[in-house]
């Protein structure tokens, strides 16, 4: 019963991850806390759905989640949030609001009924780890977030790209300064997020399901994951990811009626000490 | 030649900037000296085009290119370089990633990493380390290598001495010297009278925004009490 609670604990980390690593990334680099983050997770799952579903393969429901949220996260930033960039209360304001039209959105296209992204034959039934059996597309979901871990952990610290990201969290003045077009990275990088979204919305898709709301449980999640982080940090990201996982699976066995408790009690008492996460640092 | 007309520049309600003159030639150190709250760092912003100050009126211009309204990165790369006060280094980068940052490997003309390194060898023994990880004067020596390879032909200096020791700043004066030889133009904004007239050819006094003295460097040095009246220094 242990190895099965672990097991959904890392696999709900793992999922957590893959979305709020988007969520870091954004917030860490453009100072935008993206309140339709959560939005674009649900649109991405929507997609997914569609496309699956047409045809009938579940890497092409992925690939089009990534694209098509990618799209809207660049349609987001030049449409709407390039007129409000600095004013970091107007950008929360357009972000909520662009949350509840993509949800009346959603719940014009796809009604208020749930439904679960069909998953491929060979993701399906179970597989025996730590002596139980276990979902296999969770496993695959754990490995998913592995390697969405890896590659952004590559792209930020080993490329050119994701130096500048760094530098742009760092003091994205200077990095204008230096003659960068800081606005080409932020774009870049606003786009990489929301396509992690999608990415999410198409994992967790299957994995929870999707039904209007699913948006915004995601998202609290996801900022509790960066807030414990600290804001931009992979790395923090990851950690949080695990922790919340883990706190919110044991929490809903352990204390039921605690479970929202056990997960935002210790982000209370963390950022008590550490204001700006576990790895986060001052503006 | 990098000229400033009449340049205006607040941050909200408060006037800082209330109609600045002056000019800068290629191969000249300019010294601009002036107390705190003087408007010395938002000269050097507006010139730079960060977004604050706002500029109100007047312009900067790079020969007959108007900088004044363009965005920072396009006056980086029409030839302006910022050494910005307090350095402002990436803490997260290496030594070695604020060189490649804009330009990639293998890409780069007049200045190189390895030009860098040759003109600061202290530089090229930290490589690895990060920005946060340096002392007082390899910060500064990097915060210049970064500069530099914009390959400028105007490089704003904002207090590069404050915060070092006597012989770090020493060691800049000798840089800042080199560079104007290789034809450099250095605005150097400054608070330590002694250090900018160690190297300045010109030098201008900023009071609550404009300027109100402006001489040569040799003239100053001849008449001292001229300068030492508007700093309030003796």
């Amino acid at each position: 019963m242990l190895g099965f609670q672990l097991l959904n604990g890392f696999t709900f980390a793992a999922l957590l991850f893959v979305v709020a690593s988007g969520f870091t990334l954004i917030f860490g680099l453009l100072r935008i806390v993206n309140l339709s983050h959560g939005a674009l997770y649900l649109l991405g799952g929507y997609v997914a759905l569609a496309v699956s579903g047409w045809t009938g393969q579940f890497a092409a429901g992925v690939l089009a989640a990534m694209a098509a949220v990618a799209l809207a996260g660049l349609a987001l930033d030049q449409g709407l949030l390039r007129f409000v960039r600095g004013y970091e209360l107007r950008q929360v304001l357009l972000t909520v609001g662009v949350a509840f039209v993509l949800n009346d959105l959603a719940l014009v296209v796809w009604g208020g009924d749930t439904f679960t992204v069909p998953t491929p034959e060979a993701l399906t039934g179970a597989t025996e780890v730590l002596g139980v059996f276990y979902p296999t597309f969770r496993l695959f979901v754990l490995a998913a977030g592995a390697l969405v871990f890896m590659l952004l952990s590559l792209l930020i610290h080993r490329t050119r790209l994701g130096a500048l990201i760094r530098a742009g969290v760092d003091d994205a003045e200077m990095v204008a300064a230096t003659g960068i077009d800081i606005r080409r990275v932020f774009l870049g990088t606003f786009m990489l997020g929301s396509a992690l979204a999608g990415l999410g919305g198409a994992l967790g898709g299957a994995f929870l399901s999707l039904y209007p709301g699913a948006d915004a449980e995601i998202l609290v999640f996801s900022l509790a994951v960066v807030i414990i982080g600290g804001r931009g940090s992979l790395l923090g990201a990851a950690l949080g990811a695990l922790l919340i996982g883990l706190l919110n699976t044991f929490g809903q066995v352990w204390f039921p009626e605690l479970a929202y408790f056990v997960v935002f009690g210790p982000m209370a008492l963390l950022l008590a000490f550490r204001p700006f996460g576990l790895f986060g640092r001052p503006a | 030649m990098l000229s400033v007309e009449g340049l205006e520049a607040r941050y909200g309600g408060a006037r800082v900037l209330n109609g600045v003159t002056l000019d800068l030639r290629r191969g000249e150190v300019h010294a601009v000296l002036g107390r705190n709250g003087m408007g010395k760092t938002t000269l050097v912003r507006a010139v730079m085009g960060l977004s604050s100050p706002l500029v109100t009126a007047g312009e900067a211009r790079l020969g007959d290119a108007r900088l004044t309204g363009l965005p920072p990165h396009r006056v980086a790369r029409l030839g302006v370089a910022l050494v910005p006060q307090g350095r402002r280094l990436f803490p997260s980068l290496s030594v070695t990633e604020h060189l490649t940052l804009l330009k990639p490997a293998g890409a780069r003309t007049g200045w190189t990493m390895e030009r860098v390194f040759a003109a600061f060898p202290r530089l090229a023994e930290r490589r690895k380390h990060r920005g946060g990880q340096l002392s007082g004067g390899e910060r500064q020596m990097l915060a210049v290598g970064r500069a530099l390879m914009a390959d400028p032909t105007f490089l704003l200096m904002d207090e590069p001495s404050e915060g070092l020791a006597p012989v770090m700043v020493r060691a800049l004066e000798t840089v800042v010297a080199q560079l104007r030889a290789e034809g450099l133009g250095i605005l150097l904004v400054e608070q330590n009278l002694y250090s900018a007239l160690a190297v300045a050819d010109r030098v201008s006094v900023l009071e609550t925004g404009r300027v109100v003295h402006a001489a040569s460097a040799a003239a100053v040095a001849s008449d001292p009490g001229a300068l030492t009246r508007f700093l309030g220094v003796h």
